[in-house]
């Protein structure tokens, strides 16, 4: 439950904002009580709560609350509040000392009453709700599971940072061993939402690879941010041409990684199938075959590329972001059963990951980002690599320190362009067979019209269109002409 | 004698164990720092990073300050290390007391009766060198649980050596005493009860303690594939940050614990065993 910031816009001694003395049970509680655990703080909240409802009901006809019920009026609260805050902000600007000495002097009630005669107060609170998807939470506890990688940074840092929270939802985000498990638990519904990788809501919606269910993508996490990193000993083997017989290692079949890679050496005239070896190994092994020699490089998520840099046993060779400038790489993806059965907490839950994602996009927020993320119960990394990777300005383990602002970015726009051409690669490498209505698919799984209009009601200038041409390492990608862009490629398993 | 024997075995464990904690310690000591690192070489994790195996004194620093605060619990993933360790055993334990629920009738039943093993005796072999993990992606497909599935994956592993064990020690009784059963004209269930079960009692334990250490081989490996909690996974996330110090150190617990499961079940053997 959340009372961040929220309190009475009408009292005059409260302020608007979280500040140090704020009242709120919350912050009350953490004066306090700084020591209790998560579960002991909420429980005493909703006592808290409890008391102050028992208290306002009448003594002879008391009702019995549930601290579930009481939740949910909390909830509807919160909006009432966020939404009165709004109006008073917009009214008095930002500054809270204007609204003071404004209100000590007209009086509450008569500002809430000069206010609601000007402005339809109450539609707005209904409407808010209304399109927002912001009833009551079908569900307010979810599992969300992730994969201990800097691609997953708007999920994880949602949770400590409170943008969960902030809606109302109660979220455990899980560490998992990969995506396979990722892509099994989400299967069984242990997991109510997970991250995974862009291509496989569209394999497991297509069956490719697992049972067919179609599940949804409705954000990408992160763009860019992965890179081809080889062993220190091949820094004279810059050229491609040089890799004949290169053990590499991608983290998923189903992977922007297993697509690029193939993609790269494929330009450079290798074929990814017969003159280099790919293998599915998991992230954090790379570094340790890589050191063993039993791994000449890999295209993986970081930190494991600056990870290898910092352990001293490979250099970065190219940044994906250098193949394809703004390719999409990890994503947020739920079954539609999910989305379908749960549509407020859906959309709250939306809500938290692009307002996460957008947060994250922003440079200045980076370091702080880093020092959230790093922590055991995230990605147990040392928050130097991790801060490389977020901010840009790392070693490349050739003896420089490069600058790159834009190494790993989020963008939360699931572009139905990105789904053809990933569905062009996986027809391109024969894990897809048969005639394939590209766009129907991609239409299905990225729900880039809900995710559009989340992003507008949050403030975010969502896209005007959801397809777009690319150019990758100079060659153009057509989104309307995928068997052509297919057959175009001279190395392919069609 | 027998005293002098021991303490001078003591002692030479102790030598060793110090001599080899010492070349260990030696052998694997942290490059001096010498002068002010530049920016490259700051971002590239300083000089003191140098890949390396940890030193003892390293681990037993790290073991003293999780095991000082072994129970704490700081969110879903990132628990104290007595957690974890509660977590696996609580999973062996389930899945090897169903197994024995199973394996010893089952083997009872095979032992006794001949017609029984030559029928369920394919089956045994064929499902028996099956690697335990083997059956995790269908376990979890099918259970649609990775709890349940984990249990599920101790309990197979641990049926096979009870089984067997039982059905040996069941077939193996003395003749002797199965006539003498006879002639003092007990049931068949009396039969199994006071006389058999009491002869393969032995065979038996033997058998659940193989079993409970092939268990506790496979939770690590479990654990490690579905992740969430346990000491299997409690390595895999130390192996994530390539923190060989945690690892080294979770490895000692794991034998320590492991240790103890034996060493419970053979102090239970103790209880069955008879003398001629």
């Amino acid at each position: 439950m959340s009372f961040k910031s929220l309190s009475d816009p009408f009292d005059a001694s409260k302020s608007l904002l979280h500040k140090s003395d704020c009242d709120c049970p919350m912050c009350l509680l953490e004066k306090n009580q700084p020591h209790l655990s998560a579960r002991d703080k909420q429980e005493s909240i909703e006592q808290t709560l409890q008391q102050k409802l028992d208290q306002q009901s009448e003594p002879h006809s008391k009702k019995i609350i549930s601290p579930a019920e009481a939740a949910l009026q909390s909830q509807e609260e919160i909006i009432d509040r966020a939404v009165e805050s709004a109006v008073v902000r917009s009214v008095f600007g930002h500054n809270d000392m204007s609204r003071r000495s404004f209100l000590s002097m007209i009086g509450a009630g008569t500002t809430a009453a000069v206010l609601g005669s000007v402005f339809p107060m109450e539609e707005a609170k209904a409407a808010i709700k209304e399109t927002m998807g912001l009833g009551p939470l079908e569900k307010k506890k979810l599992n969300i599971g992730f994969v201990p990688i800097t691609c997953a940074t708007p999920i994880i840092m949602a949770h400590p940072m409170g943008f969960y929270e902030k809606n109302g939802l109660d979220v455990d985000v899980i560490k998992t061993a990969g995506w396979a498990v990722a892509r099994d638990k989400s299967l069984a519904k242990e997991y109510d939402a997970s991250h995974m990788l862009t291509p496989m809501p569209l394999a497991m919606s297509m069956g490719a690879g697992s049972t067919a269910k179609p599940f949804i993508m409705p954000t990408v996490e992160n763009i860019n941010g992965q890179a081809i990193v080889l062993h220190n000993d091949h820094k004279d083997k810059r050229d491609p041409k040089d890799w004949k017989g290169f053990k590499f290692g991608v983290p998923f079949e189903y992977s922007m990684h297993n697509f690029l890679l193939r993609y790269y050496v494929a330009e450079h005239g290798l074929d990814p199938d017969k003159d280099i070896q790919i293998r599915v190994v998991p992230p954090p092994e790379m570094v340790a075959n890589l050191r063993a020699g039993n791994l000449d490089g890999y295209l993986s998520p970081d930190p494991f590329n600056q990870r290898a840099v910092w352990e001293k046993v490979g250099f970065i060779h190219t940044l994906t972001k250098d193949i394809w400038e703004g390719h999409p790489c990890c994503a947020f993806a739920c079954s539609k059963e999910f989305a379908v059965q749960n549509p407020n907490t859906y959309g709250a839950l939306l809500r938290s990951i692009i307002d996460a994602t957008e947060y994250s996009a922003k440079s200045e927020n980076r370091k702080e980002i880093a020092e959230a993320i790093s922590p055991k119960n995230y990605l147990n990394q040392p928050v130097p690599v991790v801060q490389q990777v977020l901010t840009g300005r790392y070693a490349d383990g050739l003896g420089s320190v490069m600058d790159v602002p834009d190494r790993i970015d989020f963008d939360p726009f699931p572009w139905h362009s990105m789904g053809v051409w990933i569905l062009t690669q996986m027809k391109r490498w024969g894990y897809i067979k048969g005639d394939i209505d590209y766009q129907k698919i991609a239409e299905e799984v990225y729900t880039a019209a809900e995710t559009g209009r989340v992003m507008k009601e949050l403030g975010y200038e969502p896209p005007a269109k959801t397809y777009e041409n690319y150019t990758i390492m100079g060659k153009e990608f057509d989104y309307t002409k995928p068997e052509a862009y297919v057959e175009s490629f001279a190395i392919k398993r069609t | 004698m027998l005293n002098s024997l021991r303490v001078k075995s003591t002692l030479l464990s102790i030598i060793l164990l110090v001599l080899l904690l010492g070349i260990w310690e030696g052998a694997n000591q942290p490059p001096s720092d010498t002068k002010p690192l530049t920016e490259y070489e700051l971002l590239m994790g300083g000089a003191s990073q140098e890949a390396r195996v940890p030193p003892p004194s390293d681990v037993i620093a790290l073991g003293w300050e999780e095991l000082s605060n072994p129970f704490y619990d700081a969110g879903p993933n990132d628990k104290g290390i007595g957690i974890q360790l509660g977590y696996s055993i609580y999973r062996v334990l389930v899945g090897f007391f169903l197994a024995a629920l199973i394996a010893i009738p089952v083997g009872f039943l095979i032992g006794m009766s001949p017609l029984m093993y030559n029928a369920l005796n394919p089956f045994i072999q064929v499902l028996r060198p099956i690697s335990p993990l083997a059956w995790m992606p269908l376990a979890l497909f099918i259970i649609k649980d990775s709890e349940v599935s984990a249990i599920f994956v101790i309990f197979i592993c641990s049926i096979w050596p009870m089984l067997i064990n039982t059905a040996f020690g069941v077939a193996n009784v003395r003749k002797d005493w199965i006539n003498v059963a006879r002639t003092h004209q007990l049931t068949p269930i009396q039969t199994a009860l006071q006389v058999i079960l009491p002869a393969a009692a032995p065979t038996i334990l033997t058998g659940m303690r193989i079993s409970i250490g092939i268990a506790w081989l496979v939770i690590v490996a479990a654990e490690m594939l579905v992740g969430g909690t346990g000491i299997g996974y409690y390595v895999w996330n130390e192996w994530n940050n390539l923190d060989l110090s945690s690892v080294i150190f979770s490895i000692f617990m794991i034998g320590v614990i492991g240790m103890i499961l034996d060493l419970l079940l053979a102090y239970a053997a103790r209880w069955v065993e008879y003398q001629e």
